[in-house]
């Protein structure tokens, strides 16, 4: 068996997961971890379907890859937009003019001409130039089973009703899109849209229902005619067209951060014949729905979508020119970042992602060169990265020998353990309860949590605000003063000890722990984790609650009975995490204000924390730009926030990437996703390693073979025995 | 103040049937030749030493008391009604025995007879200046299997896992007995509709795969209950009980995908003993039906539960390992080997390796089901002679 | 013969029946449609409204059994019992409640990387389960069949998760001999296959030969035995003429009703080893509880194990005509 596997493989490597043909070719190949449950940009909220979405979908913005701090720059259109504000009347402001006078902001945005689609069935017409793929019937479809199976194909230009189309469809019921109800507060008349096309579908739905009968099974019924709403039976004020390749998004409030969200997906053009295209239900039978196979003018195309097994993106030749930054931060050009400075992007001919759902296999072939990049699991993380004498994370010898590089970058995120200010023992705004919440944050030490969970990969954090995004100070002005002195000899930040966490405790009236009947203090907390690191995890907290007194009472449970605890305030102490949607403070102190509670308001703010004068200047803080007057406002915003400590701060997770020598143009890069347009490999380089790193050891085989051999010989000698027995 | 688990009660029971069946087998004659059977295999008299190990620890892991808060002043404190105040943490027997064990704990990894810890850390040399090496332990080779990577003694999260092992291996069985013989002997004595009814549930039940039965019913039940760790108000009943014991639902619904088994057999037997002479006379007689199923099917089917008892034993545990790999196991706070499984999976891709919390839980999961195994085999022979081969 | 089969499968109708019911008990009321939607439409943003709309698009905003208020028949049929659980009967799966995929035709793509791995493991272990207990039978009181035995029950005390995690870090990290995990098509996954396959047989092994080997012994003891060996049959000629032909019945019990689960893959096996078949199909969607799936994978094990056990009972009647219908 084993020989003919030899010959199969073809070569001196037989744990090569791919096909012999498959060497040598200029492809770039890494992971998903989970399927990714929806492509349709109006849809898609998370990292993993990002990581597909954005190289084949173009927003009209994106960010700029190699400089910092994050900015943006126009990707299908000619500028970033900037806004025109007007006031009641229809007169325009200036520019500085203050939020409640602002009626009206329009955002003007003209698309460049001449980018193409990339091809697709979509496109196609017939002779007469009617769509040719459309009122398909299932005999149409014999033999095709993706869209790459369809004969033929056709391309056009991208015009501004594709982004228009989009946006309405955020509005589409049936497409209930996560980001709606934002929108719906800010650009104008989409609230009223979205109500008018949800009575429609309710109403064509009645109609059906009533016309069938009784039998009627709506999910069917849908699935083989879908529901066709027409957008256009409804005024939507909130978005203007000029002409082809102009169109205007109008707010009914000053919004600056809007023009972030011009870089997200959900402003992707989606072309009305791919809409239409989409709604066939003989498609939907076959899974070939927009969730799977988008349509966009980005670098790529969906070439294989198989979410079992992996996902190929392909080069897409339409795609319309674009070249590698010229310009970047001051260190890249001696990083080698700008070698490939102006030449036309895309490198790579085609991204291969194959689904790795256990850690250990995937590290262990990104180890044989069979993967080109890899995060680091915090098991592997001593085998790939130790500390220099300096603290500083770099990569051991063997990975060095290896030729890997590490990349490091904060991501802009924040896990924080929370308190339910709601809560009566361990929330509420009193001096004794600040004091309690400051003790816990003293003593949930997350230095040592960042070392033995996260093997040093993460940032104490000093408020709610990560490196990287305005608000946020390094050094001593930055050190929440709580927590934490300041070192001057030692230039850093050290926690504040557990002496006075005591001290804090007693002045809060819990005594080592104990109330003032010396009944002991028992905090719940509420986490939704599950997997190998759980218990440890929780077996920590435990513990370092422990050091005060406090005796903590671990309630794990599924991530949906959690949330609805989150929802009903059912809880005192959880953990939770946040990831920006874009690079602003706003992003991450909204996460705080009244306004957004979440058991009142079903907003993000889950430990309710609701402080009058920090609503206040939020609302100061949210409509400035980024000036040193901001940043005041931030920092008295953070000092109120900071006192309260309804959060345990926790950490921000600092990512660790490694790649492998024969890529290049690497630059981590936590808000933009389109940036697998910018790597390059060395398909020569990576085919002469493989063979050198993965010749397989055979003698253990060998040896094996003889131990079988030396243990049968005392059987063999017994059996003879005994058939000689028998012949006597 | 004790505090009483519903798996404790199963453990209790485990011990009293136990017991019960040594002091039987001095007089009642079936189970004497049992006994005398058993006596003369060897391997499964050191088996059984190896089980009564097993059991003893899950017996001192089951009783548990809570103490009462200890005041500033040294008195147990009191709330404003009077009442004592008991801590939250239920300590059983065994973690006040090796209290040591429990409470010496390092900061992370370190190998067994260690004398430094296993990963290298940035530490402050007395200069001020940062150096990276391994730091040493704070109790050196105090950790005969090393600790995990909170720190934890393995050894002692090891001899955690005993009781979970047991109760899964045990319970299991114990939960449906009950049940198995009210449907086997039902079904198999009275016939007709009767026997109708009673296959068809056990047909449907197992029809179901076990996985997917599991799951659906530890999510509707075991995710309330209590999953180890601190006791919470609102588990105890009647003052001393946590009668919804996440480990116990686990037990129930294993039992209800794998009691089909031991009903068919029962009943099979029981259609057999109905048409034996001495029951036939005392139908004859006149006896009632009820008082010949006490006194005739009952004590002649208990052979079949004590065989599937002892048989199931070592796949329950094993099947508890796989559970908790899928995430629907006991709760992560509860010592399991499942869990210390799952945990060291991950470890293994280290570089160097460590080997040891892996090797404990396959060392602990061995030594239990080894004997199991062979003991099983044993008392099947010893019980049931036209099984025995050879 | 054909009124028996027919019969059998007209038994089998209310334990279909059954298991739908218990399956919509349970599903229904334990993870409410609520916790559903929520679970569903992500993380971040979600409203009451949006909770509610997603019900009402995906019907789980009827009652369970019985909706009252509605008349006549659609008191019945307005309900997610009538709507969701029913037309399993007719093998229409329906759409998975996460992603919108069309169930049966998943099914069907997945079976086949299933079918690749269980199949060969399933020959080559039952060959190699009966060649050795056949072994330990004939060299029965040796001291090759008392290690045999020894070894048999050392190795069904390990647990399936050890072999395999030390069984990819063996051969697949160290000897290098083969892809740790993953799948393709065609010929290609010859290469794939090796590793799960002869981890699974190892597995089982040790069951598997103790389980046989008690078959054969109990054949080997009875009289139409003794009076071949009388007749002066060599014992290998009596061991694989006529006990391994009278062995087939307890044999086919414990095969033939695991045949149909070959379809139905190994959940840890294929997650291990990134095999894209039923089995992860399964495990995914109890980690995202994705029910819909859930339930449809309930009623196709409870499916197979029926045809399972009318498939035991037909194959007693071909290889022992002793066996009879009644």
């Amino acid at each position: 068996m084993l020989i003919v596997f030899l010959v199969l493989s073809g070569g001196c490597t037989p744990n090569d997961p791919y096909r012999a043909s498959d060497t040598g070719a200029n492809t770039f190949y890494s992971t998903f971890f989970e399927p990714p449950k929806h492509l349709d940009p109006a849809r898609a909220y998370s990292s993993e379907e990002y990581d597909f979405l954005a190289q084949i979908y173009e927003p009209p913005l994106q960010y700029h890859y190699l400089k910092r701090p994050y900015e943006l720059i126009p990707s299908t259109v000619e500028d970033v937009p900037a806004p025109a504000y007007y006031d009641r009347d229809g007169k325009r402001l200036p520019h500085g003019a203050a939020p409640e006078k602002v009626a009206k902001a329009v955002y003007e945005i003209t698309v460049r001409k001449g980018i193409l689609y990339q091809d697709h069935p979509a496109f196609a017409k017939g002779p007469d130039g009617e769509p040719l793929y459309m009122n398909l019937s299932p005999s149409d479809l014999k033999g095709v089973d993706e869209v790459s199976d369809f004969k033929v194909k056709g391309t056009r230009e991208l015009k501004s009703d594709d982004y228009i189309l989009e946006i309405m469809r955020l509005a589409d019921p049936e497409i209930a899109s996560p980001v709606l109800p934002i929108f719906e507060k800010y650009i104008l008349g989409l609230q009223e849209y979205s109500e008018a096309l949800r009575r429609d579908l309710d109403g064509i739905r009645k109609e059906r229902r009533e016309k069938a009968g009784l039998s009627y099974n709506q999910e069917a019924d849908e699935k083989a005619n879908p529901v066709i709403l027409d957008y256009r039976k409804h005024k939507l004020p909130g978005v203007e067209r000029v002409d082809d390749h102009t169109f205007r998004i109008i707010l009914k409030t000053k919004y600056p951060q809007f023009v972030y969200w011009l870089a997200m997906p959900f402003f992707s053009p989606v072309p009305e014949e791919a809409h239409l295209f989409y709604k066939q239900g003989a498609l939907a039978d076959r899974n070939i729905t927009i969730d799977r196979f988008p349509i966009g003018t980005g670098p790529y195309m969906m070439e294989t979508f198989n979410p079992n097994m992996e996902i190929i993106l392909s080069r897409n030749p339409n795609f319309h020119y674009e070249e590698y930054p010229k310009e970047g931060e001051a260190v890249d050009a001696e990083k080698g970042l700008l070698k490939d400075a102006g030449t036309r992007l895309p490198f790579a001919d085609k991204l291969v992602f194959k689904l790795e759902q256990e850690v250990i296999p995937r590290w262990n072939k990104f180890l044989q060169g069979y993967y080109d990049n890899s995060g680091i699991t915090s098991d592997s993380f001593d085998q790939a990265v130790s500390f220099s004498a300096a603290g500083e994370a770099e990569l051991t010898d063997a990975m060095k020998e290896k030729g890997i590089t590490l990349l490091t970058s904060v991501r802009p995120s924040i896990y924080y353990t929370g308190f339910n200010m709601l809560d009566e023992s361990i929330g509420g705004y009193s001096p004794e309860k600040q004091k309690l919440r400051q003790a816990i944050s003293i003593a949930l030490d997350f230095e040592e949590y960042i070392e033995i969970f996260n093997n040093g990969r993460g940032i104490p954090a000093m408020s709610p605000i990560p490196p990287g995004i305005f608000g946020n100070k390094d050094g001593k002005d930055g050190v929440n003063r709580y927590v934490y002195e300041w070192d001057d000899a030692k230039k850093r930040p050290v926690r504040k000890s557990l002496e006075y966490a005591r001290k804090l405790m007693a002045e809060a009236g819990f005594s080592n722990g104990r109330d003032k009947n010396g009944r002991p203090l028992v905090i719940t907390f509420d986490n939704p984790w599950t997997g190998a690191d759980s218990t440890p995890m929780i077996n920590w907290y435990i513990k370092r609650m422990r050091l005060l007194g406090i005796q903590l009472e671990n309630r794990t449970t599924d991530y949906n009975r959690f949330q609805e605890k989150m929802l009903k305030g059912n809880f005192q102490m959880f953990s939770w995490g946040w990831n920006a949607d874009y690079p602003d403070p706003e992003n991450f102190l909204f996460l705080l204000i009244g306004s957004n509670s979440k058991v009142k308001y079903q907003g993000e703010n889950v430990s309710n924390y609701s402080s009058p004068e920090f609503d206040r200047l939020f609302k100061i803080m949210e409509n400035m730009d980024n000036s040193p007057e901001r940043l005041k406002v931030i920092d008295e915003m953070l000092a109120i926030a900071k006192k309260d400590s309804p959060w345990v701060w926790g950490h921000h997770p600092v990512a660790f990437g490694l790649y492998h020598q024969w890529m290049s143009n690497i630059k981590p890069n936590s808000m933009a996703n389109n940036t697998m347009k910018y790597l390059r490999v060395d398909p020569e380089l990576r085919k002469k390693l493989r063979q050198e790193w993965n010749s397989p050891n055979l003698w253990p085989l060998a040896i094996i073979a003889a131990l079988i051999i030396l243990g049968s010989i005392p059987a063999v000698i017994s059996v003879r025995r005994r058939l000689g027995r028998a012949k006597r | 103040m004790p505090v009483i688990l519903a798996t404790d009660l199963i453990i209790f029971f485990l011990v009293g049937a136990v017991l019960y069946f040594v002091i039987a087998s001095r007089k009642v004659g079936t189970l004497k030749s049992v006994r005398r059977e058993l006596g003369k295999n060897r391997l499964a008299l050191v088996c059984m030493v190896f089980l009564a190990f097993y059991v003893l620890v899950a017996l001192l892991d089951s009783v548990r008391y809570r103490d009462a808060v200890i005041d500033d002043d040294g008195a147990s404190a009191v709330s404003e009604d009077g009442g004592v105040i008991y801590s939250p943490e239920a300590l059983s027997l065994l973690d006040r025995a090796l209290s040591g064990m429990r409470t010496r704990t390092e900061k992370t990894y370190s190998a067994p007879f260690a004398t430094h810890s296993y990963a290298k850390e940035s530490m402050e040399g007395a200069d001020g200046t940062i150096v990276r090496d391994y730091p040493p332990l704070k109790y050196p080779r105090a950790h005969w299997l090393g600790t995990d990577r909170v720190g934890n003694d393995v050894l002692f999260t090891a001899l955690k896992g005993v009781r979970t092992g047991v109760v899964i291996g045990a319970g299991t069985t114990i939960v449906i007995i009950p049940f198995a013989i009210f449907f086997g002997v039902v079904a198999g004595f009275y016939g007709g509709v009767i026997d109708d009814i009673v296959q068809y549930i056990y047909t449907t039940l197992s029809s179901i795969p076990g996985v997917l039965l599991i799951v659906a019913f530890m999510l509707l039940f075991g995710s309330s209950g209590y999953q180890g760790g601190l006791i919470s108000e609102v588990h105890v009943i009647w003052r001393a009980f946590v009668l919804n014991d996440r480990l116990f639902w686990l037990c129930v619904i294993l039992g209800i995908t794998s009691w089909t088994d031991l009903c068919r057999l029962i009943r099979g037997e029981t259609l057999k003993l109905r048409e034996l002479e001495y029951v036939q006379a005392s139908r004859a007689f006149g006896i009632g039906r009820l008082s010949i199923i006490y006194r005739h099917i009952v004590p002649n089917v208990m052979h079949l539960v004590l065989i599937t008892f002892v048989l199931q034993f070592s796949g329950l545990v094993l099947a508890e390992a796989i559970l908790s790999y899928i995430g629907i196991g006991v709760g992560p706070e509860m010592g399991s080997w499942g869990n210390m499984i799952n945990t060291a999976r991950l470890e293994l891709s280290r570089e160097p390796v460590v080997w040891w919390n892996l090797l404990a839980a396959f060392a602990a999961m061995f030594a239990l089901v080894l004997p199991a195994n062979i003991f099983g085999d044993a008392v099947r022979d010893a019980l049931d002679p036209r099984l025995r081969y050879r | 013969m054909l009124t028996y089969i027919i019969r059998r499968i007209l038994y089998a109708i209310p334990i279909v029946i059954g298991v739908n019911l218990l399956t919509a008990v349970l599903f229904f009321y334990v993870n409410t449609p609520d916790d559903m939607a929520r679970k569903i439409l992500g993380e971040k943003n979600v409203t009451a409204a949006q909770v509610d709309n997603w019900k009402r698009d995906h019907g789980y905003n009827l009652p369970v059994f019985f909706n009252t208020p509605e008349e006549g028949t659609a008191k019945l049929t307005e309900t997610i019992f009538f709507k969701k659980s029913l037309p399993l009967l007719w093998f229409d799966f329906g759409r998975s409640d996460r992603n919108n995929i069309d169930i049966g035709g998943e099914i069907k793509t997945r079976m086949w990387p299933s079918l690749a791995i269980s199949l060969p493991m399933f020959t080559l272990g039952l060959v190699l389960d009966l060649f050795i207990a056949m072994m330990l039978a004939y060299y029965r009181g040796t001291y090759l069949d008392l290690w045999g035995v020894v070894l048999a029950v050392v190795m069904m005390s390990v647990s399936t998760l050890f072999y395999i995690i030390g069984g990819q870090f063996l051969l697949g990290k160290v000897l290098k001999l083969f892809p740790i995990s993953g799948f393709d098509t065609g010929i290609d996954s010859v290469k794939f296959l090796v590793l799960p396959v002869v981890i699974g047989v190892l597995s089982s092994l040790g069951i598997g030969v103790r389980f046989y080997r008690t078959v054969f012994l109990e054949e080997i003891n009875k009289d139409y035995i003794r009076t071949a060996r009388a007749k002066g049959l060599g014992e290998g000629a009596v061991l694989f003429k006529h006990a391994l032909k009278n062995a087939m019945i307890p044999i086919l019990t414990n095969v033939v009703v695991s045949i149909p689960f070959l379809f139905y893959g190994s959940l840890i096996m294929e997650r291990f080893f990134a095999i894209p078949g039923l089995g992860n199909f399964t495990i995914d969607a109890i980690q995202a509880q994705d029910f819909a799936i859930v339930r449809s994978m309930v009623y196709l094990g409870s499916i197979l194990y029926i045809v399972g056990l009318i498939l035991t009972d037909i194959s007693y009647t071909l290889v022992d005509p002793r066996v009879r219908f009644e």
